[in-house]
């Protein structure tokens, strides 16, 4: 069975001038031992889907799903109390920046063991125990002497390190990673990465990677979920997305890389994600896309099948041209 | 053919007081490197952080002064040069910042931000400065009647261009990109590429590329230059590096970056630990202690530049 199933999610934010909706329609499934890639720009709601799952959201947001189950319990109607429990225990996150995200004021040690001792109730010298165990684990050289180091004492790729040995404390069923990477350099980077798929082969855990590194999604991900402007826009086996991605953005985010350009001048996607006040009307990417025509403006495109990737087009791309499906000519 | 910038064993140090009780340490953020940048030609540095190669471009910019070596632009000696040519000098070399959102003022017009330049080498009169900003605007891609905007009203984008529109303002030979495109998301990353790569033809720019993405560099570098620890461990053709690495750092770095394409095989050279602290360098060759074919001979005698295999390369082993 799988771990986390999410049906329909969409997270709205009040502001002064009106509801924003960051992510809107959006799902997920993940079986056990499985690495699912979410990819998008900056402002597509892939963060901000995933802080939803955890409950991490502001007072601000608004969030509707069909339905949000993790294992047996219904994350939209869980209580706060039973979110505490599960957060941290049987849901682990790695966040984007590790600079920031441990506590400058307590010892990784205490951090690690802050844990150990509310989730698993473990007694003192269990928690040292266990603590030199994890850090051993995510590749921390002399763990003893590290457990009374502040993180301001620590590289940026060490913090991450205790992050993750945060995140996998207590053997999640499911690690939610944002950008744990984006802010290593890539010899870090490559170790984190390996580092993340030996814990996966040896615990079983799902892992859903937030990026929007291309090369990332390649090396490490099964299957991959492409966002844009709070839609997901295509999802399909990381093969067969970068082999024939069907969505014009997929397939020009893919062409738009420099290590897969043939020419000096890359094929570029003119202009920028669409914000709050200039939603175009049908396809949310139709002023950006080659291939647009009268009905990507008028309607909102209805997805594909599984074969196209779930496409959110009206005309999915194969290998590169657009196929109508039933669009009037 | 003489070039631009010609760099020979430029070091820079800093005294770093680490604590109140502790006599200052002296750290080598650049310790030794010599390199050329011919006009029109693009250096690439790559290296990871706390590599020196930022204080390379501020060195390189003239923000700072290298401790010993010289660095000769255009054919004069930085160190020896008279105020006058010093100033002229400083027009020639300009630089784009990483980070679009820190390296513009939030409370200045990009208009006046870019008519800056030219105010304050008296170049113009008012109405043609403003006439050039507009051209200048138009050519890198920004609507000109925008130009009372202030730059939170750009995207990130933008704002890079903005920022290239400035260090252009001038028309410097040599433009020292410090990270450019790392801030920026892949659609937009692709824009400001191709903008660099025209303007680079039509004004005949050599830049001096500072980058850690391999997969950039592999685009727009016509030379490579790898740096480990204050050191260039590598220099050579985008070829040489890119389809035949010598040195291990080099191969490890590259081995590291992740390619877009799920069904590339290839080795993966994992670099145990991370790059030393500057404090406590090594001794002998800087990146023994993470090096898989490191020998005694590495741990003693740091090895010298060498021309091998149609590139230099600082190391024992190749």
């Amino acid at each position: 069975m799988s771990i986390i199933e999410i049906r329909n999610l969409s997270v709205s934010f009040a502001s002064h001038s009106g509801a924003f909706r960051a992510v809107d329609g959006f799902d997920l499934t993940i079986a056990p031992n499985e690495i699912v890639a979410i990819v998008g720009e900056s402002g597509s709601g892939k963060s901000v889907a995933m802080l939803a799952v955890m409950g991490l959201l502001p007072w601000t947001a608004t969030v509707t799903a069909e339905r949000m189950r993790f294992g047996q319990h219904d994350l939209m109607t869980l209580s706060a109390a039973e979110r505490r429990r599960l957060a941290g225990r049987e849901l682990g996150m790695v966040f984007q920046e590790p600079m920031s995200s441990l506590n400058p004021c307590f010892t990784v040690g205490f951090q690690l063991g802050e844990t150990l001792k509310t989730h698993l109730g473990l007694d003192r010298a269990e928690r040292r125990r266990r603590s030199i165990g994890l850090l051993e684990a995510v590749g921390i050289t002399d763990p003893e002497r590290r457990l009374s180091a502040f993180p301001h004492q620590l590289s940026g790729g060490m913090n991450q390190r205790v992050m993750i040995a945060i995140a996998v404390a207590c053997r999640p069923k499911l690690l939610i990673a944002d950008e744990p990477t984006t802010a290593l350099d890539v010899t870090i980077q490559a170790q984190i990465l390996d580092l993340l798929l030996r814990l996966r082969k040896e615990t079983g855990m799902g892992v859903v990677l937030i990026t929007h590194d291309m090369g990332v999604v390649a090396e490490t991900a099964d299957r991959v979920v492409v966002q844009y402007a709070g839609q997901q826009v295509e999802s399909s086996s990381t093969r067969e997305l970068f082999r024939d991605p069907h969505h014009p953005y997929t397939a020009a985010l893919l062409a738009a890389l420099p290590e897969r350009a043939q020419q000096r001048v890359l094929p570029s996607i003119p202009g920028i994600v669409p914000g709050q006040f200039d939603r175009p009307a049908g396809c949310l990417f139709t002023p950006r896309c080659r291939f647009a025509f009268d009905q990507c403006r008028k309607a909102v495109p209805a997805r594909a099948g599984a074969g196209l990737g779930r496409a959110l087009c009206h005309t999915p791309l194969v290998a590169g041209t657009p196929q109508p499906q039933g669009v009037p000519a | 053919m003489t070039a631009l910038v010609e760099a020979r064993d430029l070091k820079r140090d800093y005294a770093v007081k680490r604590s109140p009780f502790v006599a200052p340490t002296t750290i080598h953020a650049v310790a030794g490197v010599s390199f050329d940048l011919a006009a029109g030609r693009t250096l690439a540095v790559v290296g990871e952080s706390g590599c020196g190669k930022s204080t390379l471009a501020r060195l390189v910019t003239m923000i700072e002064e290298p401790t010993s070596g010289t660095l000769k632009i255009d054919g004069n000696d930085v160190l020896g040069v008279d105020r006058a040519l010093r100033q002229r000098l400083r027009r020639e070399v300009q630089i784009v910042f990483q980070n679009p959102y820190g390296s513009l003022n939030p409370r200045q017009t990009i208009g006046s931000t870019l008519e800056e330049p030219l105010a304050v080498n008296a170049i113009g009169a008012a109405a043609k400065r403003r006439a050039t900003v507009h051209a200048m605007m138009a050519r890198v891609g920004l609507r000109p009647e925008h130009d009372r905007r202030y730059p939170h009203m750009f995207s990130g984008g933008q704002r890079q261009r903005i920022a290239i529109a400035r260090a252009l303002m001038l028309q410097p030979k040599i433009l020292v990109l410090d990270e450019p495109v790392s801030a920026l998301d892949v659609s937009i990353r692709a824009q400001v590429l191709n903008l660099l790569a025209d303007l680079q033809s039509e004004f005949g720019l050599s830049y001096l590329f500072i980058a850690h993405d391999l997969s950039v560099i592999r685009h727009i570098a016509d030379d490579v230059m790898v740096m480990y620890l204050g050191k260039a461990v590598e220099i050579g053709s985008r070829r040489a590096i890119f389809e035949s690495p010598q040195h291990p750092y080099t191969r490890a770095l590259l081995s590291a970056t992740p390619v877009a394409d799920p069904e590339a095989k290839k080795e993966r050279i994992l670099l145990q630990g991370e790059m030393p602290s500057p404090f406590n360098p090594p001794t002998g060759c800087p990146f023994h202690p993470r090096c898989a074919l490191a020998v005694d001979h590495c741990r003693v005698e740091p090895p010298s530049n060498d021309l091998k295999h149609g590139r230099l390369v600082a190391c024992w082993r190749v």
